[in-house]
Parts: structure tokens; sequence; C-alpha cells
């Protein structure tokens, strides 16, 4: 570092809009999973609009149809259920179910659990001990038996199923929340703000919750991956929500019994489940190395390696 | 020490304790717990003679008495279905379920060291690609579904694996394997980000300066001290293996806790879901307990704080 | 033709590139040096000049990739490092050329022994463990390790940063190497442990006739231990020869600003008394805080720690007033005590007429405005997330009543002209500043509430020396314009030799001795105050070489120490 001159500033930066497209066009993978997810969610919202007559139309000619049996049209691209129903459309139609249970169940867990976190960092007191400890109770049993237990004493449906999911994973919330206020109030902008008098308030929406956010982001990607696959084993097992609604999972236990006869009647589904996950995950990798200055500026120097 | 231990032991017992009063008020919540116990179909009155006779008509304090003075009794109540007590139904299941447990993880912990060690000593090569792979498809393959296709390739078209279980070893390669994939990716995951950090640490460079041999920086240095953040996450899998072996059971008909939770469902047999808690809270704390312990001593800075 | 004599270890030509995925920087070019046994270089340069890596190179501690040796021999004996096999490095490393680091708590592994450790040096070459243990502890007694053989199950967290800078060099010099490379190894140390620490490094050389290269970047350290000195700069050596000739006739424009921005080269304030120091801003009387440890179910109640222990003094208007001590004196709990991070257990602290410890909450926050703070480490101060404006303007979001929010824009642009920043760095991040500017910019908040005090704590400890300068000068120039009062903390005493009028030492709680900065360092009266000075290697130069010091007596004044003759006067 030379002593004279003070160095060249850069310039300003870009929108960050612009900034993160192109910082998710370097990393291949993620592009990739991007896109699917897109489609996914545009077969969530639309799906059962457009396709919902379609896909739960029998066709009792199409019975157990096997994958590209296009000659009976072309929606059996991936075979026929028991009832010559279309996989392909079941598939698309069933996104909507089984997004929307994981997505309300990770929102509401997000919310509550980060407030709750929030509060027990900042305070520090009895209550939040308290509130630790619940957290931990919960934590420290399999997420899914709990669920099996709740879902049986309160008997399924849709809105117990959803809440059994974001009670069980508010403590994952709770507790980074909470570790990352405990980190954060410690640093020195934080004491330098309450030296110039900032209130607790201003301290906690200016300075603490841009800093947590891009950590909760990324834990509520994975967490929608876990969510789902939690879900799916919930409705395999016959405890998700009942028929005639499905989602992903139930359709790979209706076909459990066909496994040696018509193996793709639960064989796409459960793909479907692992690619939407798959693409969960890569996503939840690219937004942390995104939101961390040092790995970013790894990202953003990549000039044409492949992601 | 001693302190760190006990407070940790409080610690577990505080969640297991928690987690027993939980199960209580929860069977309590809808009202009369008989419904949980008789079919949906039973007539009043037999429904009222059952909650007189089983002291569900009691104020809640004195229900709550009854139940923990028989967990100190290991009374846990019999089984409707079976009509056997219900600690002999579940501790006649448990061991099953540790043995595909415990093969599991044994499985998939060596697996990751192995391969994310290997992967740690050449990070963006050929090895780590495949740790990378190995845990995406850990952390997002469904296992039921993972069941399902490998039952559907290794025992219906090529025939080198039986359907169903349990029996001989043969029996049991599948549900280990299918069991020990999720577990297996996160944990390679951990223990190649660990041992980066470690073999890139100040510690091991001074190991270097002073000519330790490469052996000895790897397996001494390196590993000793990425064991810490392992355990920690192989705890953590440990734990979230029941929720795996439920399904696995379930679909390789392994007469486990988790089938028996099941069935317990299925058959409304709530004595037996009740008593299936109880013995897994207390498992997990003894796990708990364990996993503590082996902190302590991999760790000096928890001994002589 | 004869070859020149050959020494201990040469460098010839060395230049190291390191890839990284933002372009290839070249960390070192064309660098040539030599050292042979019994003679001490040093290697001198701020951060990022590259004075580490041809000695990393030396022991085969660059990571090839992303590290690339473009050219160059490093011969040991003879011998050209860079070509040897692993092996061969591995013999030499720890037995001939030996390495001791700066953050000895991340450089010792944390889950074994430091017995165990330092014994490891003799195992790996080649000595039996049973031989090994009893050879580590006469190492460790040898060092000056207090109680050593008790000690040597216990584990490096258990130890101070002096007794861990002694435990590695020990494991250093375990098999007598010919040469010892000691990098920075007393940075992080109070000024007393460091002056211990490289006396037992002199010492060992002359005791086993080693070669010592020494790296670092403070020129007091070069001048009181160093026989040659070569200084970097940008990855290139500019200047080399022996300590007398480069420090007294430097010839690279480099040299010679570094030499003149050595903290303390100026003189002493002036320390006439000006009129408006008869205005008393701060009076502080016997404040005191004390650390009380709770009894709990498995502990009984431990004694209290006095953290502050009555202490009183006072601040004029437009004065500044240095408070040094080392870790642990209290200067920190003091300043957090004033600002009302911590709470006061006994004693009282006045802003003009008004109690900051004990008033209401009103009549606290109007005082707090007048007292502003400006922090040590500039990057953490600064929220890497919010812009300069929003930094600078972030006083007048919480008092909305100072500044209404339509100058805002053009009140930053005048701050930052005024710290000698552009007014349109005001969009951009941190992360786009350097440590300086970002001093800076904290300098340009604090001043935001025009305050009458401000606190600069270890406000430039953490900057590079020239740096330094820089942001000392800034200050005096804003003192002088605002009429400011400063309360300069610090933990040695050369950075306030030129800035403060008046200087408290602090020791354990309590301020040992204060008074006119002249007074201080020319007639110290309390012992601590005169272990401070003595022991800082810039202030002890022109006195007798570090060993032989001896304590001013009556009939031998001690002359005012001048760091340098020949430097630059300002």
């Amino acid at each position: 570092m030379t002593m004279t001159a003070p160095p060249i500033v850069s310039s300003a930066e870009p929108s960050s809009l612009r900034v993160s497209l192109g910082l998710l066009w370097r990393d291949k993978f993620a592009c990739v999973a991007v896109l699917f997810l897109l489609a996914v969610a545009f077969a969530a919202i639309f799906g059962p609009w457009l396709l919902g007559a379609s896909a739960t139309k029998i066709n009792l000619m199409a019975r157990n149809a096997p994958p590209l049996s296009m000659h009976l049209g072309w929606h059996y691209i991936l075979g026929a259920d028991a009832l010559g129903r279309s996989i392909l459309l079941r598939v698309i139609v069933g996104a909507q179910n089984t997004m929307m249970l994981a997505g309300c169940a990770v929102v509401i867990s997000l919310l509550v659990g980060s407030i709750l976190g929030f509060i027990a960092g900042f305070r520090n007191d009895w209550t939040s001990s308290l509130v630790l400890r619940l957290a931990d109770i919960l934590m420290s049993f399999p997420s899914l038996l709990l669920a099996m237990i709740v879902l049986y004493v309160l008997s399924p449906g849709l809105t117990n199923v959803i809440l059994v999911l974001a009670i069980t994973r508010i403590p994952i919330y709770l507790r980074t929340t909470r570790a990352e206020v405990l980190e954060i109030r410690e640093r020195t902008f934080v004491t330098a703000a309450r030296v110039m008098g900032a209130s607790p308030w201003r301290i906690v929406w200016r300075h603490i919750r841009p800093t947590v956010t891009p950590t909760l982001v990324t834990i509520a990607t994975l967490e929608f991956a876990f969510v789902m696959l939690s879900e799916s084993s919930l409705s395999f097992l016959g405890l998700g929500i009942q028929a005639p609604e499905f989602t992903w999972g139930a359709m790979v236990a209706q076909g459990q019994s066909y496994l040696g006869t018509a193996w793709w009647v639960a064989f796409w589904p459960g793909l479907a489940i692992t690619l939407t996950a798959m693409s969960l995950n890569l996503l939840a990798n690219w937004v942390r190395i995104a939101s961390d200055p040092v790995q970013r500026w790894r990202l953003e120097s990549r000039k044409r390696t492949n992601g | 020490m001693s302190s760190y231990v006990t407070n940790r032991m409080l610690h577990s017992a505080i969640s297991m304790v928690g987690l027993i009063i939980l199960v209580f008020f929860l069977s309590r919540l809808t009202g009369n717990p008989s419904d949980l116990y008789l079919p949906i179909d039973t007539p009043a009155d037999v429904r009222a003679a059952f909650s007189k006779a089983n002291g569900f008509d009691d104020p809640l304090l004195i229900q709550f008495q009854h139940f923990v003075v028989n967990l100190f009794r290991f009374d846990f109540g019999t089984s409707l279905r079976q009509e056997r007590p219900v600690l002999t139904l579940v501790l006649d299941a448990f061991p099953t379920s540790l043995m595909l447990a415990a093969a599991a993880m044994t499985l998939a912990m060596v697996v990751a060291i192995v391969a994310g060690a290997l992967a740690a000593r050449s990070p963006n090569g050929v090895l780590d690609r495949f740790v990378n792979i190995l845990s995406l498809a850990g952390a997002s393959l469904p296992n039921f579904w993972l069941a399902l296709v490998s039952v559907l390739v290794f025992a219906v078209w090529l025939r080198w694996l039986p359907t169903s279980g349990p029996g001989g070893p043969s029996h049991w390669v599948l549900p280990v394997v299918v069991l020990a994939v999720r577990p297996c990716g996160l944990i390679a995951q951990v223990v190649r980000g660990a041992m980066i950090t470690a073999l890139s640490s100040a510690y091991v460079k001074t190991a270097r300066a002073k000519g330790v041999r490469t052996r000895s920086i790897v397996f001494v240095h390196a590993l000793r001290n990425a064991m810490l953040p392992i355990i920690t996450v192989a705890g953590d899998q440990a734990t979230g293996m029941i929720n795996g072996a439920v399904v696995i059971e379930m679909i390789f008909g392994f007469p486990g806790i988790g089938r028996l939770m099941m069935e317990s469902i299925q058959y409304r047999d709530f004595a037996v879901i009740q008593g299936g808690v109880i013995v897994t809270a207390a498992a997990i704390f003894a796990l708990n307990i364990v996993i503590d312990l082996a902190y302590a001593l991999l760790d000096p800075r928890i001994k002589h704080a | 033709m004869a070859d020149a004599k050959e020494h201990l270890v040469e460098v010839r030509n060395l230049s190291v590139d390191f890839h990284t995925k933002g372009g290839t920087v070249a960390a070192v070019r064309d660098v040539s040096w030599h050292i042979d046994r019994g003679e001490t270089l040093a290697i001198l340069g701020e951060s990022g000049s590259g004075k580490s890596v041809s000695s990393s190179a030396l022991m085969g501690l660059i990571d090839i990739p992303p590290g690339e040796i473009t050219s160059g021999e490093v011969l040991y004996c003879g011998e050209d490092l860079l070509k040897v096999s692993a092996e061969r490095q591995r013999e030499i490393n720890g037995s001939r050329i030996a390495m001791v680091f700066q953050d000895t708590l991340a450089a010792l592994n944390p889950v074994y022994q430091i017995g165990w450790q330092v014994a490891e040096t003799f195992r790996s070459h080649g000595v039996d463990r049973a031989d090994a243990d009893p050879k580590a502890l006469e190492l460790l007694e040898r060092v000056g390790l207090n109680n050593a053989r008790a000690r040597f199950n216990d584990y490096p967290h258990q130890f101070s940063g002096g007794q861990r800078q002694r435990i590695m060099i020990a494991m250093a010099i375990a098999l007598n190497p010919d040469l010892l490379i000691a990098d920075e190894p007393t940075t992080a140390l109070d000024v007393t442990v460091q002056a211990r620490i490289l006396r037992l490094l002199k010492d060992l050389q002359r005791e086993r006739g080693m070669g010592l290269l020494m790296i670092t970047h403070d020129l007091g350290i070069v001048a009181g231990m160093a026989d040659r000195v070569a200084i970097m700069n940008g990855g290139r050596i500019v200047e080399t020869g022996t300590v007398k000739e480069v420090f007294e006739t430097p010839k690279h424009p480099y040299t010679r600003s570094l030499l003149a921005s050595v903290p303390g080269a100026a003189g002493f304030v002036d320390a006439t008394v000006r009129p408006e120091h008869d205005e008393t801003l701060l009076r502080v009387e016997e404040l005191s805080k004390e650390y009380l440890s709770p009894a709990s179910l498995f502990r009984a109640e431990k004694p209290a720690v006095l953290a502050l222990d009555k202490v009183s003094f006072t601040l004029g208007r437009g004065e500044t007033l240095g408070i040094v001590g080392e870790s642990g004196s209290g200067k920190s709990t003091l300043v957090r005590t004033l600002i009302g991070l911590e709470q006061a257990t006994h004693g009282d602290a006045f802003y003009r007429s008004d109690s900051l410890i004990h008033a209401t909450r009103e009549a606290r926050d109007v005082a707090r405005r007048q007292i502003q703070m400006v922090f040590q480490d500039p990057t953490a101060s600064l929220n890497p997330r919010m812009s300069v404006q929003e930094i600078i303007s972030e006083p007048w979001a919480i008092h909305p009543d100072a500044v209404p929010g339509s100058q805002w824009k053009a009140r930053v642009g005048d701050l930052l002209e005024q710290v000698g920043l552009l007014r349109e760095h005001a969009a951009r991040y941190p992360h786009q500043f350097s440590g300086g500017q970002r001093q800076r910019i904290a300098i340009a908040r604090a001043l935001a509430l025009k305050p009458e005090i401000i606190i600069c704590d270890e406000a430039v400890s953490s900057l590079d020396v020239s740096v330094q300068a820089q942001v000392i000068a800034l200050l005096k120039s804003l003192k002088e314009e605002f009429v400011l009062s400063y309360l300069f903390i610090a933990h040695d005493l050369p950075v306030v030799r030129s800035f403060v009028d008046r200087v408290l030492v602090m020791h354990k709680g309590t301020i040992v001795e204060q008074g006119p900065t002249r007074q201080i360092f020319t007639d110290p009266q309390h012992p601590y105050t005169r272990e401070l000075l003595h022991s800082d290697p810039v202030l002890s130069l022109g006195n007798a070489p570090p060993r032989r010091r001896r304590l001013p007596s009556s009939d031998d004044p001690t002359p005012p120490p001048r760091p340098f003759a020949g430097a630059a006067k300002p």
C-alpha cells in the first residue's frame, strides 16, 4: 500500500437486480435450477386451472399404459395409471398442492421463527431461555414421528398438515436468527449506532435485519426442499391430505402396489420431487455464495469458465 | 468437565421430559382421549364405560399424576389390538430398528469420511465433484422413492436381492443402503468442508514448517480438529434417521418401531403410539449423552475451560 | 571465475505470482537478499508489500496452485530449495531452517498438549518419543516458560500470548537450526511483553550462532534488533544495506517517507496552555467499575474484579488528552462507562455540569450528542450494507432535529471534503475503500452532530504506519478548525508523543501517572511508566542498545530520545 495518493476507488455499482442476474448466469447449474423451478411454479399456479379436467379424466382404454404410448394421445408420454389417467397431467396438476403445502409451511415457520429469534436474541432474559428450551424439545425429536402423532390426534387435513410441518421447523429459524442476532449485536458498527443513540428498534431493523436476511433466505430455500420431502413422506404413509386431493407423495403411494407391473405410476412423481428438491438445493447454494461478499467477488470475476 | 457433563445431561433430560409431557397433553387436547383409543364407530355407552375404566374422567392433574407414576413403574399400558403390554411390544421392536439404524449410520460415516477426506485433498478435483453430487443426491432424494426404485431395479428386474425382509444378510442390503444415502451425503459434505478448513489452518502451516510428515499432518493434526463439526452433524443425522426408518421399515416389512407406530396409527392403538414415543425419546436422550461425552473427550477446550 | 562467498541462505531474483479468479497478482518481483550465520537481517514492509513471500518460498509453504514461482533461486548452502524433493524440504524444515509466526493461538494446534507439540519437532526428525519429551521440557525451560514441568501437558488456550510465543520459539530452535525466521512474532503482544520476547530471540541467536530473519513492519524493531535491513514496497526491494546506512542516509523516496511518518518523529506538542483549556468540558470523579461473577449452583462466588478503580481526570475545551495503557489496564472499560455501554458502580462523570452516569435519559442523550466516538477497526465500525451517504447521515436519522432531511446530501458532501475524500464517494460502499479511507469516513460520521468531544478509541492502531500519520494529521487539522477536544486512547506511547497535550497512564484499572506529554516522556515518575517507555523499541533508539537499559538517575538526565538522526524534520 503506497503512502501518498489514496488508491483508486471503483466506480458506482450497477443496480442489484442486474448484478444478481449476471451472477446467476455465471453459475450454469444454478441457472438450470432456476429455470426448472420457474417451470414448476408455472405448473403449480396454472396447472389445475388449465389441465384440471383432463387430469382427472378416466380412460379405461389407456389403463396402465406404459410410457411413450403416444398413439393414445400426446399426454400419455409418461404413461397412465390404473384408471387410465395421464401421469404427465397428474404430475403437472399435483404440483399445486405439493408446492402450496410446502410453501405455506415454510412461510409460517420463517415468520414465526425469525420473529421469536429476534426477540430471544435481543432480550436475552428468562423468556428467551424458555423459548429456546421449547425449541430444543421440538428439535430433539424426529420431526416425522412428531408429525405422525400430531396428525393422528388432530386428524389429517390441509390446515393441520401445514401447521404441523410449520411448527416442527420453527426451531431452525429461531435458533439461527437468535445466534446471528447475538453475534451481530457485538459487532462494532452496532456499538457505533448505540453510541450515537439509536433505539433498539432501529438497530434491529436497520442493522441486524439486513445482515441476517441472506442467511434466512438460504435456509428457507433449503427448508422448502426438506419440507417438501417431509410432506411427501407423510402423504406416502397416508397421513397427508386425503383423497381426492393429492400431492406427488400420494401419487407415489398409489403406484406402490403396481410396482412390478406399472412402475411408471410411482416413478415419475418421485422424479419430480427429486428434481425440484435438487433445484432448490442448487439455488440455495448459489444464494449463499452470492450473498457472501468474499465468495461473490470470486463469482463476479469468472470470465469464461463454466459454472 | 464434570460440570459440563452434568449440564448437558440436565439439558437433554429436560428435553426428554418436556417431550413426554407434550405427548400427554397432546392426547388430552381434543377432549376425551377415549376417541384416540377406540375405533371411530364405537357406540357412546361403550365409550363412556371405557373412559371411566381408564380414569379419563378424572381431573387433568390427577390423570397426569397417574401417568407419571405409571411411567416410573414402567407401565405404559396395554395394547388394545394385540392385548399385550405396550412396553413388551415396543422393546421387541426396538432392536430391529436399532440394528438398522446402526448399520446405516456406520456405512454412512465410513463412506462419508473416506470420500470427504479424499475430496478435501484435491478441491475441485474428480472426487470433490463426486462428493458434491453425492451430497446433493442425499439431500434431494425422497427415501421412499429411492427404496421403491431400488427394489424395482435390484429385486424385480435384476433379481440380485430379495424384495423384502427381514432375513439373512442379503435382505438387509437394500434397506441399509437406502437409509444411509441421506446421512452419507450430508456428512460427506461436512467432512470435506471441515478437512479443507483444517488443512488450510495456521497450525497445519506450523506443522509443515516443523517438517512434520504428510500422513501425520492429515490424520493427526487435521482430522482430529475436523471431527468436532463432523460429530455434530452425525449426531443430528442419527436422530433424523428415525424419520427414514419409519418409511424403510414399512416398505421392506421390517418389524421395527417405525412399522409398529405406523400400524398402531392405522389400527388406532394409541397406547402403543405413546409408548413408542417415550422409548424413542429415551433412546435419543442416551444418544445425546454419548455425543456430549465424545465432544468433551475430543475438545480439550471443554475439559479445561 | 571464483564464486562469491557462499551465504547460508541466498535468494536470487525471486518472482512469485498468485493466480486468483480476479486475475494474476505479482506477489514479489525480482527479490534478492542473503543472510549468514550469526547475523540479523530484517525485511521491513507494510501490509501487502510481499515481505513474507520469500521466506515462505524458502520453506516450501507457498501453495503452488494458486501460487507460481516464475523465476529465481532460493539457495540454502548452495542447494536450490525450489528444485529439491518434497522429502528433502521436509528434512530441512524444522531442523535446519525454522519459523515462528504471528498469531500464536491459531498457529498452535488447539487439541494437543504443548509439550507434545514441542516434542513433535524432535519426533519428526528421527528422535525417539522417549527422548523427545525430556528435550522438549529442557527447551521450554530455556525459553523462560514459567513452571514448565507442571504445564508440560497443558493446552495452548491455557497460556497467555507471550507464553505461547515462547512455546513457538522453543519448537523452532529445538534442533539448533542454522536460520530462524520470525514473521511478525510480536505484533499481537503488549509492548512490555514484546520487549522481553525480542530480548529472548537476540539471546538465543547469540547463544547458538543462528542467522535471524526478522519480518516486520515496525521500524523500532528493525533499529533495535537488525544488522542489515531490506525495505520492501509493492513486491520489490526498494533499498537494502546496514541499518545505520539506511536509517541515517535513506536513498529511496519510500524509505524516506517511512522514516518521516514514524509516530513521534516530530517534536512534542507545544505545551503552553491556551485560554480555551480553562473551560472544563469533562470531569471524571472517582469512577469505578466492579465486575461481580454471580454464584451459581456449581460455583462459589468469585471475588470481584475491579476494572476501574477511582479514576479521576478532567478534559478542557480544545485539549487533547491521551490515555495510554496495555491490555487489562481498564482504558476500554473507562471508555465504555463514559459512553454508557457499561454501568459504573461508583463515582460520577460530568459533561459540563450534567452527569453522564446519574442523569435522566433525556439529559444524558443530549450530553451524549456532544461526545462522539471513532473506533479502532474502521472496517468493522461501518455497516458493509450501508452506503457512505447512509452511514454519515445516520446520526441525523437518529436525531431528526439536528439537520433537516433536505440538507443531508449537501452536508454529507461537505463532511467528506473536510476529511479529505470526494463528494461523489457518498454513493459508494465501505468495501470499495482502503482502511485509512474508511477511518476518514468514520471520522466524518463522528463530526456529523458537531460534537465538542471526540473519543478516539485506538483509532489508528489498526492502520499502517504511513496511514497513521495521515489520519493523525487530519485529526489535528479538524481540531484547529472546529475547536474539538479529543480523548485519545492508545496502547503504547510513541503514537501520542506528537499529538496529545497531556497523558494519562493506566495500569490495572488505576491512573498511575498523569501530566503534560513532555514531562511524561522525559521525566517519568512511576515505575510502570518507565517500563512502558523503555520497552518501546522506537523510543529506545538513540539510547544504548536494548539489552543494556538503565533507569534515569538524577545526575544522568536521559536526553529526549530522538528516533533517527537524519530523519526528515517536519
